[in-house]
Order: C-alpha cells, then structure tokens, then sequence
C-alpha cells in the first residue's frame, strides 16, 4: 500500500487552494490531446469532470451504465444547492459556510476541503447560470434562496424541488457540446467489472456491454470514478434501484482504501414503507421542514384522524426539544428523535413508523397557492404514491437510508490510493465528516467535478502520461480473466432463489444493525449474519440465462455479490468507531440527554480500511487537524 | 385488512428486435394497492425466476418519476391514463380488481425494440448533441445576477427544462415525432438570455438532427401533449416552427 499522504497544503486554510492552484503543473494543449482519460459514471461530478476535461483538450470516453447520461440519479436530488453569496441580510460569507460545513460533519471532515468548498461554491452558481440552468428568481430578476436544516442563512439556490435534475441536465448538456465536437466518446449501457492496474497505477477499466453481454477493455492514461454512493446496500433506500457499489468496491479489491464506510447518512422525510415487495423509499425534500410541522400525538397509540387531534394533545416534538432550530435540526438529529418516539409507541402510519409533517399552519398563514409555488411537484408526488392529500392531512414520513458519506479514500487532489485513479463526488469520502447538511452533495459534486479535478487530474498527468497500455497487456488479460471469472460463477450456480430476496434480507439486516443507531452486540452480530448470508447467496441464487445479451438479473447478480463486501465492511468501521458522531450513532456513547458523544482524543480521524485477499482487512488512520475551528460539541438546542 | 386487488397482465414479450414478438398473458392475486405498476412486474419476475423462465425485461431506475428511464404503452397509452405520470408512479389502487391491463413497448422507427418492453432512445440524446446547450466553457462565467431575469421569465424557462426525455410524446405521435422534446429544450435554452446568441442556429440544427434520426414531423394532433409526464405544453412546438424560420 502507498503511505496514507492526504497533501494537504501547509499554512492557513483561508487560501490554500488559490495558492495550490498556483503550484499545480500544466500541460500544454498539444500534450492534451495525446492524453485519454476514462469517466466512469455520468452525474452531477462525472459529467461536469468529462465536459470540462474534453474541454480542456483531452480525449475523453465516459463510461455509464445508463442509456443517457442525463439518467444519473443526482437527477433525483430535489432541494438544492448551498453557496456562500452574500445575497441578502443575513451576512453569509465564504467563513459561515466552511463553518457550517465542518461543524455539520461533526468535525469529521478535513478543514481544507470544507474551506476549498465553500470558495468554490459561489463559481458553481455562476457556471450553472451561464449553462441556462433556470434557478428560481426574486421578482426583481436576482438568484432567489432559502433556508435548509443545519443552517441559520438563507443559501440555498434552486428551482423548484427539482434542482439536481436541473444542474445535471446543464452539466449533461455540456458533456454532449463535447460529443458532438468529436472530443468525448460516450459509452453508455456498460457496467465496470475490473479495474486495470499496471505496476501499481490505474490504467483501464473492464466493461461488460450491457446489451450485448461482450466484455470490453478500455485504456486510459487516468481513470476517474464518479459512481455515486451506495445506499441501496440497505435494499429499501431513496437511491435510484441500480445506484450500486461495483465500480468503488472493485478499485478498493485493487488497493484503493475505503475511508468511513459506516457514514451513512438516514434522511428523515422519506414516505415510509408498506408492502413487502416495496423496492423504493421516496424522499421528500428536507426544504419542506421549513414550512412543515414536525409532530406526533401525545397519547400513544392514536388511532385518530389527525385533523381532529387539538392542538393540545400535539406533540411538537422538535420545536420542545431545539428551541433554537426546531423543525430545521440536522437530519441525524431529526431521524433519531423520530425513531426513539417511534419505538416508544407515539409514532402514526403502518406499524407505528410514521411521523407527521404538517403544513396545516403554513398554508393557514401564507395561502395554498404559496405552498403548492413551493413544494407543488413533491406533494404531488406524494399523493400519488401514498393516495393521500398532503393539502388537507398532514404527511406522513419515516427516516430512510439517502446518502453515504463513506466511499473511497482520496487525498487533497481527489486521488485515492492507487495512483492515477480519481475518486468525484458520492463515490469519494470527502467533505461531509460523519454527517451531510442539506444541498452540500450537489455542491461537492459540481466542485469536484468542473474545477477540482481538471486541474489536479492535470498535474497528475504532468508527470505520468507515457504510452497508452494495450490491450494485450498481461494487466488487462488478468483483469479480463477475473470478470469472466464472477460472471461465470453466479451464472453457473444454478440454485432456486432470485437475486432480489437476498438483497431484500441484507437490506433488513443492515438497517437493524448497522441503521440509524449501532451498539457493539448487534454490529458483531450483523457481521456474522451477511457472512452467512453471502455463502448462502453464492450456493443457491438462480441467475436466468447466460453470460450473453441483456441479463437483468446478472447484472443485479454481480452488484449484489460487491454489496456483501461492503456491508461487511460498514459493520466492522462502526464497530470499530468506538464514539458517536452525526449519523454514526453508537448507543454506548450517548450524553445523559441522549445526543451523540464524540470522542475527539481517540477519534479524531479518517478511518481508512486496506483489503486484504483472504484476511480481515486493515484499519489505517489519517488524523484530522482543526487550526481554523476548534471542536466544539454541536448543539442546535 | 387492506383490501387486496388480482390484475391480469397482457404484456408484449419479443427476445429482440429481429424475432417475432407476441403477448403474453399472467395473472397476479393478492396485490396490495400501494404497489406501483413495476413493483407488480417485480413481483412477477421473481415468479418467472423461480420457475426458470426468462424474466420481463423493462427499464427503470429512480423510482420516483424523475430519471426517465421507464416508460412504456398501458392500455395503449404512454404512461397509462393518469395525467402527469411516469410508469414508476402508476399504483395499483388506479386499477379495477380483475383489470386486464396491457403492456407493450415504445413504438417508433428511431427507438429500435431491445427487448420486451425497452426501447433504445439514445436518438433523443443526439438531438441534444444537436445544439441543445449554451457553449460556455467552464470557468469563465459572469456572476449569475449579473443577468437579470424576471421571475416569470425563469419560471417559464424552467417549466420547459423539466423535460425527462422519457420518449412518451415520441410514442404517442402518430409520425412518432420528436417535435415536442426538441421544442422543450428549445424553449427552455431560448427564453433565457443566456441562450439568445445561438438561439436561430441552434433551432436549426436540432430540428435537422431530429430529422437525421428518422423523427417523423409533427401531426398536430396534440397526442404528445396529453401524455407528457411533466406536462409541456404543445404549443412550444409552433414557437418552434417560429424559431427556425
């Protein structure tokens, strides 16, 4: 393994970037073109890396498992995106934002990326507004903002609830300018089975063509993953049903070490789940949190319609217990308080798991057509799915697994532990500690993609461009030898039971066990259960059909098989964070009002797992420095 | 108890585009009417697994209408008959107990059938490759409130961006015409100032890649209009006329 170097710059954080930028090496333009780099994956962080790398001279092939690009799931994200821009009274500055940033990741996350980010952020509104991206305006015709959970400013920019949709399609649009002038080669339907590594470095991928079943081998002078993250290891999450873990856990078999895998990230306003053949839990955007009530009856048990429960007998449970921030707490903080009601018997809806989120009051105040301007396609949404007016009841909604924090271990130049291989985005840990704030992701992954990576992938390639590898070369027959390898192995198993109920088992497990809170018992517990489950898997799933064409489920197959990985993973990293921080919630560590206690002497640090081929994999440490903040205990009381 | 609902399936099963396809038919009981339309062919492809037959094979992915990715006829109509929605967002609870309820793929010359029920509409993305964007590179942009734009303006804007390029307005045409997802980004890109210096040039190069791509023209008969999940109006598709002239 390669030293665990994070190259984080020396001196103050306040303009480290500006300064490393300075220092970064150039290619020349003629250079450029010689160069190939590989893009996998097609959201808000790989296609704004490939539009602005292809624009930047090189040659390009962006690799997705979609049909278009402009499917990725930062498509979904509905909110929005933060940017320090001090556009209003409230006197944000690039210094609140970093703040805010790191303080919400519970102090587990680098000071010099959240402060690289919040420099960044106020570019990315400008690069998206010149794209055409269409954010909501003030009638005066400037950017409009509002408020998110986690924050006392109003930063947010959006349009309507469908801002990741917007942004992707303006880094999508911008990915196909490049198409079409002959500088990106866009591979969709293909999904990443190996990566290739040559002394050490990566250079190329193994694909399977999702239509034809070939395997194809790609070479690169650099490989970047933009992959997104990988809640669906829960089975029921709000990520799109083929979000997978392939492409980041194939690089981490290879050498890449995954940092914080047990950072998972529950968002609180999901529309809870039903039925056992439910494959989907739909978020709702935290921004309804800002007109919406939280509460729960005070009785237990409260069979009543909730419209006839007065006011007196509403429990008003966030607003009760943080004054301060009320409805818009952090979502860790959200999601615990609704799950401890919950199982105390106050929770509503199928089984008891359902809170309210009222907008009663809001509309009463501002008028229903100010409430449907806002939030008009997401309650439209949910009534479809729950068959209920949320104009007239108030919703019902349940914490659900949203966002990983955790994924490949990278340094301050984006490049995880196998040099040559860029982690982007979700895929990456970086930036968001042990806890996420609202419309930070689509920040980061626009950041990372559109001026971080062009720029380090660059001086990277300053000093390692070389020949393209070939085909033949020994590194991609192995590579190509091992996909074969898994693809026949599931495809030869032969047993009776489809890929999707040992999926739907290993989501209950992890949610049990490794969910909105951990205790040493269930953990070890939970790591033996996937142990048996994955054997189980092996010796009875029944994959239809070949190797050859589309075959659904192989491709579930495979990414089901990386899941067990991961999810062994994830248990271990919680087992082994002996401290409660955001959304990693050990309930041995708790203070006597029942928040997360850190423990900033043992603790303080990136957990980064090595694999080891056949043993118990190795738990490397990269200590965080706070010089900027000084820890303090999150409080939103 | 919650009521429970069986539906019989009609569904069109072809094992790509040169054999020859056929419906066929499968009944489901006990259906919870909070099931989406593809939870229920989830539903049944775990039965066609157990018993060693090939599962349906259908796109989707988000879940939750917004990525585009499903879509196919229900009872012969795009989405099936409910006003603004994807597939994915179709429940059980719109369905009658004992429906007999058909599905069958896009069809249109320029989205060639994969299999069953998907077709491949990347012929949608090539008309986007057509000049559907501003030609900024990164980096050089102006401050975003630099440029004023009126709330009305923007919201309009934003109204025609929502296009999911799902290629239900294509499979409603009777030319199976692309008019309606061209006119969209059109609109979207042409009412913001950020778009005005390619506006004309780039009307004509989309409506010639939607040309290229084996797009019949548009039939006027608002069909695109009826089944769009995010509702487009029509009537972009004459601004659009107006545009390329």
């Amino acid at each position: 393994m390669n030293a665990l170097n994070p190259r984080i710059p020396s001196g103050p954080v306040r303009d480290a970037w500006t300064r490393t930028k300075e220092e970064l090496p150039l290619i020349s333009p003629l250079r450029k073109r010689e160069l190939t780099i590989l893009v996998v994956g097609t959201g808000l962080a790989g296609s704004s890396a490939a539009a602005t790398l292809a624009e930047q001279g090189y040659r390009v092939k962006v690799i997705t498992f979609h049909d278009s690009p402009r499917r990725a799931h930062s498509v979904a994200a509905q909110g929005g995106i933060n940017a320090a821009r001090p556009v209003a009274v409230d006197g944000d500055s690039i210094s609140r934002l970093f703040r805010d940033t790191v303080r919400g990741g519970d102090f587990r996350a680098r000071e010099a990326g959240c402060h690289r980010l919040a420099e960044i952020s106020s570019a990315i509104i400008d690069q998206c507004v010149a794209q055409g991206v269409p954010f909501a305006r003030e009638y005066g015709g400037t950017l409009a903002t509002r408020n998110f959970g986690g924050s006392l400013v109003s930063r947010t920019f959006y349009a309507r609830g469908q801002t990741g949709q917007q942004l992707l399609y303006g880094a999508y649009q911008a990915l196909m300018r490049q198409v079409q002038l002959g500088r990106v080669e866009l591979l969709p339907r293909r999904d990443l089975l190996e990566l290739i590594r040559v002394d050490g470095v990566a250079r190329g991928v193994i694909c399977r063509n999702l239509l034809s079943g070939a395997l194809e081998t790609h070479t690169g002078h650099a490989v970047v993953l933009a992959t997104g993250g990988y809640s669906n290891v829960y089975f029921l999450s709000t990520n799109a049903l083929k979000s997978n873990a392939s492409a980041i856990w194939r690089a981490h078999e290879q050498g890449a070490l995954f940092a914080n895998p047990c950072f998972t990230q529950i968002h609180p306003t999901c529309i809870p789940s039903g039925d056992p053949y439910q494959s989907k839990l739909t978020l709702m955007s935290e921004s309804l949190r800002n007109d919406g009530r939280v509460w729960l009856p005070q009785r237990r048990q409260d069979s009543r319609d909730p419209e006839t429960i007065p006011e007196t007998e509403r429990d008003y449970f966030l607003e009760r217990q943080y004054p301060s921030y009320g409805n818009m707490v952090p979502r860790d903080v959200a999601s615990r308080r609704a799950r401890e009601l919950c199982n105390e018997g106050q929770g509503v809806g199928p089984a008891g798991r359902s809170i309210y989120l009222d907008l009663r009051d809001a509309i009463r105040e501002s008028g229903r057509d100010v409430i449907e301007k806002r939030y008009g396609n997401l309650l439209e949404m949910y009534e479809r799915i729950s068959g209920e007016d949320p104009y007239a009841k108030p919703l019902k909604i349940y914490p659900a697994p949203h966002y990983t924090m955790g994924g490949l271990w990278v340094d301050y130049h984006l490049m995880s532990s196998i040099p040559g291989l860029f982690v982007l985005g979700e895929a990456n840990f970086s930036e968001h500690g042990a806890n996420r704030l609202g419309a930070s992701a689509l920040m980061q992954g626009l950041a990372d993609g559109y001026f971080i990576a062009p720029a380090t992938v660059t001086a990277w390639l300053a000093s390692h461009s070389g020949p393209l590898v070939t085909q033949d070369h020994s590194a991609c027959r192995e590579a190509l030898a091992a996909a074969q390898t898994r693809i026949a192995r599931l495809v030869a198993t032969k047993g009776d039971t489809p890929v999707d109920q040992f999926h739907r088992q290993l989501g209950l497990t992890m949610i049990e066990r490794c969910g909105i809170s951990r205790d040493a018992a269930g953990l070890s517990q939970g790591l033996q259960e996937v142990r048996e489950l994955e054997q189980d898997f092996h010796a009875r799933v029944r994959i239809p059909g070949g190797a050859e064409g589309p075959n659904l489920e192989l491709e579930k197959g495979l990414r089901l098989s990386d899941f067990f990985g991961l999810a062994q993973l994830m248990l271990r990293d919680a087992l082994a964070r002996e401290e409660s921080c955001g959304a990693h919630f050990r309930e041995e560590h708790q203070t006597p009002e029942g928040e997360a206690q850190r423990d900033d002497e043992h603790f303080a640090h990136i957990a980064a797992w090595e694999y080891q081929d056949g043993a118990d994999p190795l738990r490397h440490s990269e200590p965080l420095q706070f010089t900027a903040l000084q820890p303090s205990t999150r409080s939103y009381r | 108890m919650t009521p429970t609902l069986s539906l019989t399936l009609r569904i069109w099963r072809q094992e790509h585009q040169q054999t020859k396809g056929t419906f066929q038919t499968y009944t489901l009981k006990g259906l919870s009417p909070d099931l989406s339309l593809l939870e229920v062919l989830d539903q049944l492809n775990d039965q066609l697994i157990r018993s060693d037959e090939r599962p349906i094979y259908f796109e989707h992915d988000c879940r939750e209408g917004i990525c585009g990715s499903c879509g196919f006829l229900v009872n012969g109509q795009a989405h099936g008959s409910q006003r603004a929605t994807t597939v994915c967002q179709l429940y059980v609870r719109e369905f009658q107990d004992g429906e007999t309820v058909t599905l069958e793929p896009w069809r249109a010359a320029a989205f060639p059938l994969i299999q069953d029920l998907a077709v491949e509409r990347s012929a949608l993305d090539r008309i986007i490759a057509g000049g559907g964007y501003c030609s900024i590179n990164t980096g050089q942009a102006p401050d975003g409130n630099a440029m004023l734009i009126g709330q009305e303006q923007a919201l309009s804007a934003f109204e025609t961006a929502t296009c999911i390029g799902c290629g239900a307005c294509v499979a409603s045409c009777r030319n199976a015409s692309a008019s309606l997802f061209t006119a969209a980004k059109l609109a979207h890109l042409g009412q913001l100032p950020q778009g005005q210096p390619e506006r004309r040039s780039r009307a004509r190069s989309m409506q010639a890649a939607m040309e290229q791509e084996g797009f019949g023209s548009c039939s006027s008969n608002l069909e695109c209009e009826a089944v769009c999940p995010k509702e487009i109006s029509a009537d972009w598709i004459s601004w659009m006329n107006g545009e390329a002239r």
